[in-house]
């Protein structure tokens, strides 16, 4: 297989420049993701207004697959209420882990470029870090960082 | 010190037909011939290792100081047959000091448990180093919890060389147990372990030396060291897994409560007192890895049969021409930089996540370890989340270090 079916341009790109990369003045939910195997380490930061995500950024370090895979979540989840967040991590998480899956593309939009991660066993948790992250921060209201880990 | 000297590759003997007895090596990965540059993590097997453990099964096996029949004969001989390779491998003093483990983690973990436990008090201190390996590290901390010991770590500087001065600083007054790596399994660095014994040795505390790295590269004499004990592990010196030495000076030994209790390792028992068998049965309880022993024994010898001297020229050799060959790679910057050093490179590539550069060189056909390499207080030393690694074997050729330069290039260019 082509290592630029799982490199795709758009992977490369949200690598290089990675959307929403920031820690937001005040924070209104946040949780870390860590990913032991491979040191892989995020901030997922997270507001939401009137039940939609109304603000969504991330901070951290890790390999080209999963800083590609939390830019490209900021981008398709803002503006979601929680059901419809929810379930494009249902569509996301199958996608990454289920063969036959057959994605809708108009659902996943620039997502569906991490379908290729799926041949590769050992990087799925890079690409689902972040979303497990964004999980564990929706349903964090507290001060302190909620945690998630690939594990 | 064991510092390997530079050797133009073409006066080492025929690594073409050492490379010719591992047949795992004769694969395509992803279409390309395998470079298999992760020996750091397992090395593979010739087939003379594979033979003898193959021959045991077919021919030799049965429980071993048990049964006075002709198969139980055959199995201790064997079994104690390579106990007396590996002593003479290392040159201990007497196969009493050869104890079989499961590998290096468990012979440090038989270490901590049998000997420091059982003699540290609160406020005694044990030595490491900043660039051990994890199972140099937890073991002790373990320790210290249960004794209220206290764990020192003497610190490495910027070209991943032990601080020789600090660390003989910290071996102080309270200081009971010096344990460190003979060479770093991230940076490659060669520690000074005679001179370490020897400040170790005036001061009476004892020491423990991770060899698990050694073992595969250079020639190591444990008597020549003067330390107290000396862990290694079978499958990185082309031996089978679950397999591994703890040596100890037999004083020591003898000395130390056995940690695990079971069969082999008595004399007598009755439910009032067990006797304890005598060294080094006392310390190897239940049927051991009798298969594993055996081709331990093997790898020994197929190693002596090369020659130590002639391998350790040949990993140096690998080391440098890889170094001088990735440093030409632009925004490439090699972690671990030690005047002493073997076998290895650790490297960072600007742009290039270590995880990205492992899955692009493997489409290359080039196996390298990539991530903190169970070494994560050395990946914060340097700042690093990762690094990538290639670590070389003796069956392992120029030719791979360029497959594996073309990669470093291709994955700047595909993620550039």
């Amino acid at each position: 297989m082509d290592i630029r079916q799982l490199y795709q341009d758009v992977i490369v790109d949200h690598n290089r420049s990675p959307r929403n990369f920031r820690r937001p003045e005040t924070i209104d939910r946040v949780a870390e993701g860590y990913n032991p195997l491979c040191g892989d380490k995020l901030h997922i930061y997270l507001s939401v207004v009137d039940g939609k995500i109304a603000d969504l950024s991330f901070e951290g370090n890790g390999c080209a697959i999963s800083i590609a895979s939390a830019s490209m979540m900021t981008e398709a989840l803002l503006g979601m209420d929680e059901s419809e967040a929810e379930a494009l991590f249902n569509d996301v998480h199958r996608m990454l882990t289920e063969s036959d899956f057959a994605a809708d593309p108009a659902k996943l939009g620039k997502l569906a470029a991490l379908a290729g991660v799926r041949d590769y066993p050992m990087r799925v948790k890079c690409a689902s870090l972040c979303w497990h992250t964004w999980l564990a921060a929706l349903t964090n209201t507290g001060a302190e960082a909620a945690t998630a880990r690939t594990e | 010190m064991n510092q390997p000297q530079a050797a133009s590759i073409k006066d080492l003997p025929d690594f073409a037909a050492i490379r010719a007895d591992f047949p795992i090596l004769e694969q395509q990965v992803h279409g390309c011939p395998l470079a298999y540059l992760d020996s750091a993590a397992s090395a593979q097997r010739p087939r003379q290792v594979i033979d003898a453990i193959a021959d045991y099964y077919r021919h030799d096996h049965a429980n071993v100081h048990r049964g006075v029949h002709t198969l139980s004969q055959r199995a201790t001989e064997a079994y104690e047959g390579a106990r007396e390779s590996v002593r003479r491998f290392i040159n201990a003093a007497s196969s009493k000091e050869i104890i079989f483990t499961r590998g290096t983690t468990e012979a440090i973990n038989l270490v901590a448990q049998a000997y420091a436990r059982t003699t540290l008090k609160p406020g005694d201190e044990i030595l490491i180093t900043w660039m051990e390996h994890h199972s140099n590290i937890v073991p002790w901390q373990m320790v210290c919890e249960q004794t209220g010991a206290v764990l020192r770590v003497a610190p490495i500087n910027d070209r991943g060389e032990l601080e020789l001065d600090a660390w003989k600083k910290l071996l102080g007054k309270k200081t009971r147990v010096a344990a460190f790596g003979h060479i770093s399994n991230a940076l490659g660095t060669i520690n000074p372990v005679h001179e370490l014994c020897a400040e170790a040795r005036r001061r009476g505390i004892a020491t423990v030396i991770d060899g698990a790295q050694a073992l595969p590269h250079i020639d190591v004499d444990v008597r020549s060291i003067d330390c107290d004990f000396y862990a290694f592990s079978g499958h990185k010196m082309y031996g089978p897994t679950g397999i591994g030495v703890l040596y100890g000076r037999e004083e020591m030994l003898q000395d130390m409560p056995p940690w695990q209790g079971g069969g082999e390792m008595i004399l007598a028992v009755d439910f009032e007192k067990t006797v304890y068998n005598e060294l080094p049965h006392k310390f190897e309880a239940g049927t051991p890895n009798i298969a594993g022993a055996i081709g331990l024994g093997a790898a020994v010898a197929y190693l002596e049969n090369i020659g130590m001297e002639q391998i350790a020229a040949h990993g140096y050799e690998l080391m440098r021409l890889a170094s001088e060959a990735l440093l030409a790679v632009p925004g490439l910057r090699l972690i671990g930089t030690a005047e002493h050093k073997t076998a290895l490179v650790s490297f960072v590539v600007d742009g290039v996540h270590p995880h990205d550069l492992g899955t692009i060189a493997d489409h290359h056909g080039v196996a390298i370890r990539t991530g903190h390499h169970c070494a994560m207080p050395v990946m914060q030393r340097f700042g690093l989340p990762a690094t990538a690694r290639a670590s070389f074997g003796i069956y392992n050729t120029e030719a791979e270090i360029d497959q594996l330069v073309a990669a470093v290039r291709d994955a700047k260019e595909v993620l550039g």
